[in-house]
């Protein structure tokens, strides 16, 4: 029997949630002013959280490291959000997405809670609009939509190519609203550095605040996890500079199982890297695939020429070309889900026909879109015989309309125009399907401490689907924890204030502090930067987009290694009472360190494939499937969700079993 | 190439800074701008001093954390982009490049390169929002339709990113483009119709309280605005100003 009880409700999983709310305790107006909690993170779901709570009557304190939670790098998400609204008429339901996404999720997510997501995903964009989200417009005024992959209907709504910006930004001004009136107390530019448990429930936090150093102590009713992903552990990924695992870990290792960390997600189209300077790596929109075609030269003479610049993409002719995805997966084309895309691009490369010196790099062709939507708006001008020229010049400007913000921001990178020759790209680490577990109520095994948005692991399985990552972290924030922390605090009524003047507060303060003094103390030989670059290179050859027994066991050891060497010759200037970056990244480095040993142990135990998660011992040998990824339904339908017992080696696994009452566990094919 | 920078070290608010020379060399030029800094802050941690502490997260020109002052420009010799966009093929081997902070009153430096920007944010906060509260039952997204025209205006306002470029370029440290962009995208849009009055006056309000400067029409702040917020913005807050206080 497991520990873990995921308290999903009982009935039909249309009333599952209806019901449920129907009937969880609720904390009269009263009595919630007399309650705190502590939200970590503002991106999506904890800016969105925050100011729910806050507008509930909660008093909310907010953590954030950057200097405003404007900055949370939810803003940097580009392409859109899903929503089951069928706006197009096209066949859309919640039903429809609720299976989209368990499919896309390769069967290893959640049912309850996807359909949940599901369900309240048509209520964020009437809450958005009404913030004054601006989202793209058709000319009836209605709100238009586009396409994304693995699906095969238009419910992605978005804002430009700043759709994360613009979401952001409407749950932060829903935050500045409460900040105004003194419900949320905002805490810019801190950054938490542990959790705190009273009598076994979470009660508190240790924060520093970065600009002065001082360690401070801070207490709640309840502490909700809204830090993000770990994508980081990787060095290169598309995450922000600054974004970590650091609060997650820590909850991790005082009681909160952390689930499936090995689901990671692979973007296919990223500005391949230049050279080992590099910091971060640049995602381009997913949305992009609606319009780019993918391909490679068929013949190696023509990649060995593109290579030594003898040839130009735009020389070759169509037949001598090869559309990898259009040819593999007739179907969804293009568009297949990320974690095919990406393995479609590493099988083309590792086969020799990467387009770029360092041999990764493929196409993402505009110029069969740019002609097509040029024929189009010859025929709606009414233009007879329009000369190529002309076409062109119409199809760009439609081409911009959509894209020209991620163009030009190509352009910046790679020099290159990408409405003339074909863009580059090549797939980069970029979201974390892992995290914290958490129940139906977005609990952790800690009483009290919540996980929301990126950072908990529940409802996108093994891959997730392009725009469903800011749908998750709005619903989670706007209308499910709003919900079911109530039914928790409701036994906190009489509770008053948390002391931080007990012996639990000093005790994770001197753990806090101890760390801090061992690295201003070591006068090691080696910056963070080196132990996180070596860190992040293991995970990418070992862990990343396939992965096999003999590496991973390598990584592991590997990386314990590395650890070890951290402890002892790690080097941070300065001091620890002032603004410290190097201090900062110390800390978080520490913590990937053992994040990536337990990443590489789960990847060894799932002897299967699954979503973001190949392993090339499982893979279909034969048939029309013939290298496709192999799941195993029969030993493998479980959550992952790990114990901390004092090593990431020594973590001990709890299984979540997986029922699918509502949905058939199929071969996921897009062929 | 090689290269000579002259950098603003200053310890913390209360101590006086100073321009201080590095040599940076080896570097490529297609490196990010950031990335040079990161080889240059490597070499200082490797020989004992102490690295320069600057804002940067995302690193793709969205997040509005990187602000630089690089040879007098905000964000560098580029048109439209963020300091991070920023590559170093502008410049050429033996070049010198000054980096500064953002020079603003109401924007004290912390550290080095790094200052505070939260008077922007108590201008959010006096009334740079709709207030509507969360619930599963606000009416249908599609309800009122919204011209095309007016929503990618609006779009178009709602892209800034709140760097401060705007403020650190002109000679008034005026913050009238950000605040402008903001009651923009209300202005254009139906939701904000309801607290237009009110808003527009308190963000103007709080904006003085904070010590930033007035509009003198130079349009220095259109022009380093790495998001091309227009100077349209200026004068349709100060239309919105005018209609509310005849109200």
């Amino acid at each position: 029997m497991s520990v873990l009880n995921s308290k999903v409700p009982k009935g039909s999983i249309k009333d599952k949630w209806t019901t449920y709310k129907d009937k969880i305790d609720l904390v009269n107006p009263a009595n919630k002013r007399h309650i705190d909690v502590i939200v970590v993170g503002t991106g999506l779901a904890g800016g969105s959280a925050a100011a729910t709570l806050a507008e509930l009557g909660y008093n909310v304190k907010a953590f954030c490291y950057q200097d405003s939670p404007r900055r949370a790098h939810s803003i940097a998400a580009q392409g859109g959000i899903n929503a089951a609204k069928n706006y197009q008429g096209d066949g859309d339901s919640t039903y429809r997405l609720f299976y989209d996404t368990v499919k896309g999720g390769d069967y290893r997510s959640r049912e309850a809670n996807v359909y949940r997501l599901a369900e309240v995903s048509a209520n964020i964009i009437d809450q958005c609009v009404a913030q004054g989200v601006p989202f793209a417009r058709d000319y009836g005024g209605l709100l238009d939509n586009r396409s994304f992959g693995g699906v095969l209907v238009s419910r992605t709504f978005y804002a430009k190519g700043q759709t994360g910006q613009q979401l952001l930004l409407g749950a932060y001004s829903a935050m500045n609203r409460q900040i105004a009136r003194g419900k949320i107390q905002m805490y810019n530019r801190h950054e938490m550095l542990d959790v705190v448990k009273v009598d076994g429930k979470a009660r508190g936090i240790i924060a520093r605040d970065l600009i002065t150093g001082k360690i401070e102590r801070h207490s709640a009713h309840a502490v909700v996890i809204a830090s993000g992903g770990y994508g980081n552990v990787y060095f290169l990924s598309t995450n922000a500079m600054g974004s970590n695992a650091t609060a997650a870990w820590k909850i991790h290792k005082k009681g909160a199982f952390f689930a499936n960390p090995c689901y990671t997600q692979i973007h296919p189209t990223c500005i391949p890297r230049s050279g080992d300077y590099q910091s971060k790596l640049t995602l381009m929109s997913e949305s992009l695939r609606n319009d780019g075609r993918i391909w490679v030269p068929k013949n190696m003479d023509d990649v060995i020429a593109i290579r030594e610049g003898r040839k130009k993409p735009t020389e070759l002719s169509e037949d001598e070309r090869d559309y990898y995805l259009e040819r593999r997966y007739p179907a969804f084309g293009n568009l297949v889900p990320r974690d095919v895309a990406s393995r479609a691009a590493k099988e083309r490369c590792d086969a020799g026909y990467g387009v770029n010196a360092t041999g990764e790099a493929v196409y993402l062709d505009f110029a069969a879109a740019i002609e097509r939507y040029g024929k189009e708006q010859a025929k709606i001008h009414n233009i007879q015989n329009p000369s190529k020229e002309k076409i062109t010049e119409l199809g760009e400007a439609i081409v911009e309309a959509k894209y020209g913000n991620l163009f030009q921001m190509y352009e910046k990178i790679v020099d290159q125009n990408p409405y003339k020759t074909p863009m580059m790209i090549y797939p980069a680490v970029h979201y974390t399907m892992g995290g914290v577990w958490v129940d139906y109520n977005l609990m952790t095994t800690i009483p009290g401490c919540y996980c929301i948005g990126e950072a908990n692991f529940s409802d996108h399985g093994a891959n997730r689907l392009g725009a469903s990552a800011l749908m998750q972290g709005l619903a989670d924030g706007y209308f499910v924890l709003p919900y079911t922390i109530g039914d928790y605090l409701s036994d906190d009524i009489r509770t008053g204030p948390i002391p931080t003047d007990t012996k639990e507060f000093d005790d994770v303060e001197k753990e806090v502090n101890d760390r801090i003094n061992f690295f201003m103390n070591n006068k090691g030989t080696k910056s963070v930067d080196y132990f996180h670059k070596k860190l992040g290179k293991i995970m990418w050859d070992k862990a990343g987009m396939s992965r096999n027994a003999q590496g991973l066991k390598e990584a592991m050891a590997e990386i314990k290694a590395i650890r070890e060497e951290f402890w002892k010759d790690v080097k941070v200037p300065g001091s620890a009472n002032e603004m410290n970056p190097e201090l900062e990244k110390a800390g978080r480095v520490a913590d990937f360190l053992e994040l990536g040993e337990l990443f590489a142990k789960d990847a060894l135990m799932r002897e299967e494939s699954c979503g973001g998660h190949f392993r090339e011992e499982s893979a279909e040998e034969d048939g029309p499937q013939k290298g496709e990824a192999k799941r195993d339904d029969k030993n493998f339908a479980f959550v992952a969700a790990w114990e901390h017992k004092g090593e990431p080696a020594n973590a001990v696994l709890h299984k979540e079993e997986l029922e699918f009452k509502d949905i058939e566990l199929k071969q996921r094919s897009y062929k | 190439m090689n290269l000579t920078l002259k950098i603003w070290r200053q310890k913390d608010s209360n101590t006086k800074g100073q321009m201080v020379d590095y040599k940076v060399n080896d570097i490529s030029e297609h490196m990010s701008f950031l990335e040079m800094m990161d080889v240059l802050n490597e070499q200082l941690v490797n020989s004992g001093e102490e690295p320069v502490a600057f804002d940067h997260d995302c690193r793709e020109g969205i997040c509005g954390m990187c602000s630089l002052y690089i040879n007098g420009e905000a964000h560098g010799p580029d048109r439209a982009i963020t300091t991070c966009q920023l590559h170093m093929r502008m410049f050429k081997d033996g070049d010198t490049i000054t980096i500064e902070p953002w020079r603003a009153k109401a924007f004290p430096v912390i550290k080095d390169l790094v200052v505070d920007r939260t008077a922007f944010e108590r201008i959010q906060q006096a009334g740079g929002y709709i207030s509507v509260n969360t619930s599963g039952n606000t009416q249908d997204a599609n309800a009122i339709p919204i011209s095309k025209h007016a929503a990618d205006e609006a779009m178009d306002a709602a892209a800034c990113i709140g760097c401060g470029a705007c403020v650190a370029t002109c000679k008034n440290s005026s913050a009238m483009l950000f605040v402008g962009a903001k009651v923009s995208q209300y202005a254009l849009l139906p939701q904000g119709q309801i607290e237009a009055a009110d808003r527009v006056r308190n963000m103007v309000e709080q904006m003085d309280a904070e010590g930033f400067g007035n509009c003198t029409n130079t349009g220095a702040c259109e022009v380093e605005c790495p998001k091309g917020i227009s100077l349209d913005t200026i004068a349709r807050m100060n239309r919105e100003l005018m209609k509310a206080n005849l109200k």
